[in-house]
Order: C-alpha cells, then structure tokens, then sequence
C-alpha cells in the first residue's frame, strides 16, 4: 500500500468539509476520486499535500505525513497538480519545467527529464520559449502535468485535469495519462467530476459523498454499480 | 553643449544611484507586494556600518564588502523575524511597520554613529580618465559599480535556479510550494538581497552628498519616482526609471527649475504616474475584479 | 466587538475640568506644552477622520499642517491680521487644498496613496524654501510672530490666554468632529474603509465623501498648524519635514484609530515622548516611536483607547457579575 488515509478530517474554518474518510492505493495504480461538487475530493488532495487543515493518519510508503510541511511532502514523491493548473503564468513553457525539477538531486538529470517530458509533450517542446499564461488551456493542463513529471513523483495526484478541456484534448491527456502509469510505474489519484473518463483509466474507484466516502472498490464493479450509474454516469 | 553633455552623464551617475534602489524597492515589490518605504534608512545604516570600518583602518573594499554581507544578513533577519509574522494584515498595519523600521534604523544611526555630517572616501582615483569636465572619478566609477551590480543581478535571476525560484515565489507562492520551494526562505533571500544592494547604492552615493542620517530621503523619493515611472513590478523598468528619473532631475534642475526644487519634480512625478499609468512604462496593468 | 464606552460624564467632563484648571497651577513652560498637545490633538482628529475612519493612509499630513502655519505666520507678520482671524482662514483654505488634494487621491489606493503623501511630506520643506516665494514666506530664516495679549486687559498671562483659546478651539472642533463621526458622514466613511463595494451599491457617494473627508482632515490639520504657530510664534521650512508627518501617524496609531478620545491620548504622546526621551539622546523619541509602531502592531492592533475600552469592559462584567453571586449564596 504506497498510501493509507485513516480517519482524514478536514475543515476551512469552522466548516468541516471531510468527515473522517478512510482509503488506500496501492503502488503503480490509477485510483479515481469521484463525486459532485462540494463532495470533498479537492480538499482531500489539499489535506494530502498539508495544504488544508486536517486530522487523520496519511501514511505514505511507510512514513506518516500528515505534519509534515507541503515542501517536505513534495520532496518524498508526491506531485500535485491542482484546480486551475497553478502554471507560473510570467514564465517560460521552459522555466516552468525546471522548476517542477528543483527538488530533484542530480542536477544534470534535470535536462535528461525535459528531453524524456517533451517526449511525452511535443505541443510544449514546441513552445519552450513562450510564457506560460499564452498558452492554450489545453497546453496549460499539458504543462501542468509536464511539471508535475519532472518531480520524477511515485504519487501523481490530479484535480480535475478535464475541467475546461476541449474533448478530444481530453482524451489526449488521459491516453498520455494512461501511458506514464504503465510505463513509467507513477501511482496517480485522480479526481474528476466526469465518472465515465475516469473510471475507463482507473484500476480502483471511491466515491465521495459530502465529506464521506459512499462506496470504494475495483473501478469495474464501481462502473456496474446502479447507485453510481444513475448518479454519476447518467445511466 | 558641454554643459548639456555634463549635466546627462552627471545624471546617469546618480541615475545609476537611483536604479539600484529602484531595484531593491521592486524586489520587495513583487516579491511581497509591498513598497519598503524603510529602504533609504536601511541603506544609510549600511553606508554607516561601512564608515565606522573604515574608520577604524579597514581597507576601503574590504569594508565595502563585509558591509555589503552584512546587509544581506540584516535584511533577511528583518524578513524573517519583523514581516513574516505579519504577512495578510491590512495595509494600515504593514505601512505602520515599515515606517516603524525606518525611524528605529534612523534614529539607531543618530545614536551609534552621531548625526555629525561626515564624509565617506571613494574608492576610486582623484584624477578622470576623460578629465573633469565632463564626469568626475567618482561619478564614472559608481556608474561602473552599479551596472556591474544590475548586470549581476539581472544574471542571478534568470540563468540560476535558485534566482529562479525566487521569482516563482514571489509570483505564485502557492505553486511554488508545490514544486518544494521553500516560500519563507525565498523571501528572506529576496528581503536580504534588496539590502545588500541597498547598501552598495548608500556606499556610491556617499561620497558625493556626505554622510548624515538624513542622507537617503531624498534619494529613495527619486528611487521611488524611477521605479513607478518604470514599472513598479519590472526590475528592468525600475533600473531604465532610475536613470531616466536621474537625468531628468539634473536637466530640469540645472535648466529649468532650478535645484531647489528637485524633489518638487520627484514628487510630480510620482504623483504624476499613479494618476496616469500607474504600471508605469513597461509593468503589466493589475486589473482587480470586483 | 462590544466594548462598552465609559460614562459619557466621566469621560468627558472630568478632564475639561481638568483642563481648566491646569493653567493655575502649572509653569508657563507647561502651559505652552499643553497649549501644544491640544494643538496635536485638533491634527491627530483631522488625521484620523482621514485614515482611522475612511482608511485613507496619509503619511504627509504634515503639509496640511505647515500651510495652516504658514497662513496664520504670513498674515500676521505680512498683512498684521489678528492671530482669531488667521485660525479659521486657514481652517477655510485647507479645507479646498485638502479637497482639491483629494479628488486625484481617489485613484490612489492603500499602499499607492501612502507612497504619494510621503512624497508630498518629503517635498514640503523644500516648496516652502522656493525663491520665489521668498517675499511671503521669509524662505529659509521663516517668520517669526509676535505672541497675542489677551484681551480686554484679562487678569491672565498670555500663555494662559493662549491656553484657553486653543482649549475652546479644540472642543469645538472635537464637539463638531464626534457630531460628524457619530452621523450619517461617518457611518458612510466607516462603510467605505470597510466595504467600499457595498458601500458604492448601496447609493453612497463614495468619490465625494472620500474628498470631502480629506478635506476635512486638512481643515483640522490646517487650523491646528495655525494654533501652533501661534503658540510657538516661529515657522520655518524645516520644521515641517517628513517627520512632522511621521509624528501625526505615529500619535493616531498609539492613540487609537477610529477613536475620538485617542486622538488625545495620541498627543500626550507625540508631546511628552520626545521632550522626556530627549534627556536620554537626541535620537531616543524616534527610536520609541518605532518600537512603540512595531510592537502595537504585533499586540495590540487598535491602539490605546482601543484597550481602555477593553478594560472598562471588564470592569463592567464584573460589576454585573457581584450581584448574581451574593444571591445565589
């Protein structure tokens, strides 16, 4: 088990978002985070990463890190890439990137791993020179995910990576998406609002319900399940 | 003519003067979104660090650049043990501590040091190359000192990474941390630098208008008068502003104005820019949605 | 945040007696500094209408102050009007200067509207050195004034004559001021500090009250720099720098924004702290005044009257709460 939440609870304020949720990945799998809005799947990604106030257990790869400060959580492995993409807009498709390597030791890898990402990326080599708040909102989410990959990151987690993407762009992202977890072994955690994109990528499925976890299992049995069919997939 | 040359390299000195605290003041800028309205008083205390090196027998450069260190010290201890404990406080409050750091780093000079006027040595030698008619030693010398500086600069944030975190922390925090920048650090950096290069703009302009607590007042007005002119969120706006604000107060003072009103001209110009084009030259124009 | 006001009576009351009667008992040299704190008090009110109440930051008020001066010193010593007259006519004339100020500040926010009044505090010295104005405003020797008898050959001192005129002064104006601030005005320049939006939303001028309170709070600081230089019978350029300003800022935030009372307390400050301090070194008042600027901020951030009222509060609950307890025994 690469990650163990048990009892996360977390508020903004005096609003409690998340009721004491309790879930698992295990390494190199995909796992969707699905629900409506308000359910709680983005500030569970924020608990993840300490950027929301939260109690609970996170253990990851053996270590609990539910104290630990964002920048230290990131340095174990852990890429976020948040709502709204969080691309440094002023600077380059390049400098973009070598910040999302600053953690990483050997410095002369770092150029390795751009090569490597633009491989996956060809639109972003492309635009290596640009600023980043001119591009696309696709390319923005190409980015982002870009970013995220030069951590070299055991844990990927994404927070609604379709929203406001064109849909053959999605199915771009999600098939690059798909090919980083095979070949590459990075665990992800997605949440998504669109179920049936998730579900077709996803090995196991939780769906959250305002602030607690409703159902959890392997994504096929999520998919047959009539509650979710009816709610999510609009079956 | 060779009044007119004089007066424009005359200018381009101080210019020069007025750029590097110009960047100071836009390094904290964007870094914190905030004007450091102590920068004049903490570059003073600097220049009076040094002078009190000198005088008990330092080596001119070997003062200049303990006291160059020093500063960058000063400035990220003020960083990290005055502003960071009031980050998301109204303004009200911030503007009253930053006015705070400028009477105590003022009134902390008049105490150790005394508010006699004392002159400061420039390092550079008596006689110009070109002669004295048209620029003196000292004024090429500290034209030189703070290109080099801005050069530097300029290259430690754009080719390395660490000047490249920094200008992510100071644009985007939040990403920032999620790519494992430590924010705190980057802004005591930032805090650290801006002194240090505070310093080295109150060390060249010394020896020209002697050294008194009040020495930087005036100066970091027209510093102020550059980097808005500029662009107070550029940095290359803020040196172009500098220069541009230090011929223009030597033109219109020696032709037009006459020197007594100089800092009138600053002020105008301040004012000036915030109620035309409050981005200044080369910023980007900040639009708030209500 | 409910903290209740002392009686109106005890606070009010008591120390206008008080003020009354200091004048027989105290030095000539301690009227003339109570002269001035009064003095201070009028500015700190006209400060604090601009900045407490509508969040204006001004950091150049001090200008405001020197053309007050300035008016009074110039049409005393130029053109021999008396010293009664000079006060309201620079009361009047900052009033449009402070207006006409405003109307370009209302593009100016928070931070930007700082950076203009200090310069507009940094530069006041040297306009009031300008050749050309040599002739009026005795460039940088200044004016000296003759200091007012008394009149109608009154069995007091001019010192004490001067007291007491600047003390009616100052509770005409502060009667006028709470009047305004207790008002429609000074909810409408609390709504637009706190929620200009709204504020717009809701049908409030917000451009012509933001002018009108800086015009306002010149009319204040103007009448108080005529009051001074009455009291200390001098102007000169260089006693107006930007230090001037920084004291008016420093004695509304000890004495409490958005705070009648504190405007007073304030001026005892800006007063006494330099004039003991000054014993230890010459540059001891202004390293108080930071420290005091630093450390309200990280305490306590309303300023003086704020934890006064916090205190009487207490007392107050605990009056309330003595009675309860003998009957429950």
């Amino acid at each position: 088990m690469l990650l163990e939440v048990v009892e996360l609870q977390a508020a903004y304020g005096a609003m409690r978002v998340l009721h004491g949720i309790s879930f698992g990945l295990e390494q190199g799998s995909v796992t969707a985070l699905l629900g409506a809005n308000g359910a709680g799947k983005t500030t569970t990604l924020r608990a993840l990463c300490a950027m929301a106030r939260s109690h609970g257990a996170i253990t990851f790869d053996g270590r609990r890190i539910e104290r630990m400060a964002t920048e230290d959580i990131v340095r174990l492995g852990i890429a976020h890439v948040p709502e709204g993409r969080g691309t440094f807009t002023h600077l380059t498709t390049e400098e973009n990137l070598r910040l999302g390597g600053y953690v990483r030791k050997p410095k002369g890898q770092v150029a390795d791993d751009m090569e490597r990402v633009y491989g996956y990326f060809p639109r972003l080599k492309e635009r290596r020179r640009q600023q980043a708040g001119t591009l696309s909102g696709g390319e923005q989410q190409m980015l982002a995910l870009a970013r995220a990959l030069m951590l070299r990151p055991r844990l990927l987690l994404l927070d609604e990576p379709s929203f406001g993407l064109a849909p053959l762009l999605v199915q771009e992202f999600f098939h690059i998406l798909a090919k980083i977890n095979r070949e590459e072994g990075v665990s992800v955690l997605l949440v998504e609002q669109n179920a049936a994109l998730a579900l077709e990528i996803a090995d196991h499925a939780y769906v959250l319900e305002v602030g607690r976890i409703a159902l959890g299992g392997a994504a096929e049995e999520v998919k047959r399940n009539e509650a979710v069919r009816a709610s999510y997939l609009g079956s | 003519m060779e009044q007119l040359l004089s007066q424009i390299l005359a200018g381009l000195a101080t210019g020069g003067i007025y750029a590097s605290v110009a960047l100071a003041l836009v390094m904290i800028y964007q870094a914190t979104q905030l004007v450091n309205f102590a920068q004049g008083e903490m570059a003073m205390f600097s220049t009076y660090v040094a002078w009190a090196m000198i005088q008990a027998q330092m080596p001119y450069w070997i003062a200049f650049f303990l006291t160059v260190g020093i500063s960058f010290v000063m400035g990220a201890a003020i960083q990290y043990f005055v502003l960071q404990r009031i980050r998301g406080q109204p303004v009200l409050a911030l503007v009253v501590v930053f006015i705070g750091l400028l009477v105590i780093f003022n009134s902390l000079a008049g105490w150790i040091f005394t508010s006699t006027i004392q002159v400061f040595p420039s390092p550079f030698p008596a006689e110009s190359p070109f002669g004295q008619h048209y620029i003196s030693a000292h004024e090429l010398g500290a034209t030189v000192v703070t290109l080099v500086l801005i050069t530097l600069l300029w290259a430690f944030f754009r080719f390395t990474s660490l000047g490249l975190a920094m200008r992510a922390a100071a644009q985007n925090p939040v990403s920032s941390r999620l790519v494992g920048i430590r924010v705190g650090q980057m802004l005591a950096l930032g805090w650290g630098l801006a002194a240090a290069v505070g310093s080295v703009a109150g060390m060249m302009v010394a020896p020209i208008v002697f050294l008194d607590p009040n020495m930087m007042s005036g100066i970091l007005l027209y510093a102020f008068a550059g980097a808005l002119l500029g662009g107070i969120d550029s940095p290359g706006g803020a040196v172009f502003g500098g220069f541009l604000v230090g011929v223009l107060e030597n033109l219109l003072g020696a032709f037009v104005v006459g020197n007594e009103l100089k800092l009138v001209v600053a002020l105008v110009v301040i004012v000036g820019v915030l109620l035309l084009r409050p981005s200044g030259i080369f910023g980007s124009v900040q639009v708030t949605r209500v | 945040m409910m903290a209740s006001a002392p009686p109106r009576l005890l606070s009010v009351g008591m120390p206008i007696a008080v003020a009354c009667a200091a004048p027989f008992v105290l030095s000539n040299y301690h009227i003339f500094q109570l002269t001035l704190v009064l003095v201070y008090a009028i500015a700190l009110l006209g400060l604090n209408i601009l900045t407490g109440y509508n969040g204006q930051i001004s950091l150049g008020h001090g200008a405001f102050y020197a053309i007050g001066a300035y008016v009074a010193a110039v049409l005393m010593d130029r053109f021999g009007v008396p010293y009664w007259v000079t006060v309201p006519v620079a009361g009047a004339l900052c009033l449009v200067v402070g207006f006409l100020f405003g109307l370009p500040a209302l593009r100016l926010e928070g931070l930007y509207l700082a950076l203009a009044t200090f310069a507009l505090g940094v530069a006041m010295p040297q306009l009031l050195k300008y050749k050309p104005f040599e002739p009026w405003t005795g460039g940088v020797q200044g004016i000296v004034i003759v200091k007012p008898d008394p009149p109608w050959g009154l069995p007091v001192s001019a010192d004490q004559w001067l007291y007491y005129f600047t003390l009616a002064i100052a509770i005409a104006m502060f009667v006028l001021g709470a009047n305004l601030l207790r008002g429609r005005i000074g909810r409408a320049l609390v709504a637009i500090r706190d929620h200009p939006i709204a504020a717009c939303a809701m049908g409030i001028d917000t451009a012509r009250y933001k002018s009108l309170a800086f015009g306002i709070s010149a009319m204040y600081t103007g009448v108080a720099g005529a009051l001074g230089a009455i009291a200390v019978q001098f102007v000169a350029p260089d006693s107006f720098t930007i230090l001037l300003s920084i004291s008016l800022f420093v004695g509304i935030v000890v004495g409490g924004l958005s705070s009648i009372g504190g405007a007073f307390f304030g001026a005892l400050f800006i007063e006494f702290v330099p004039s003991i301090a000054d014993q230890i070194s010459k540059s001891a008042p202004w390293a108080i005044y930071g420290v005091f600027l630093i450390g309200l901020i990280f305490l306590m951030p309303m300023g003086i009257n704020w934890a006064i009222r916090l205190g009487w509060a207490r007392i107050a609950r605990s009056l309330h709460a003595a009675p309860a307890q003998s009957r429950s025994r």
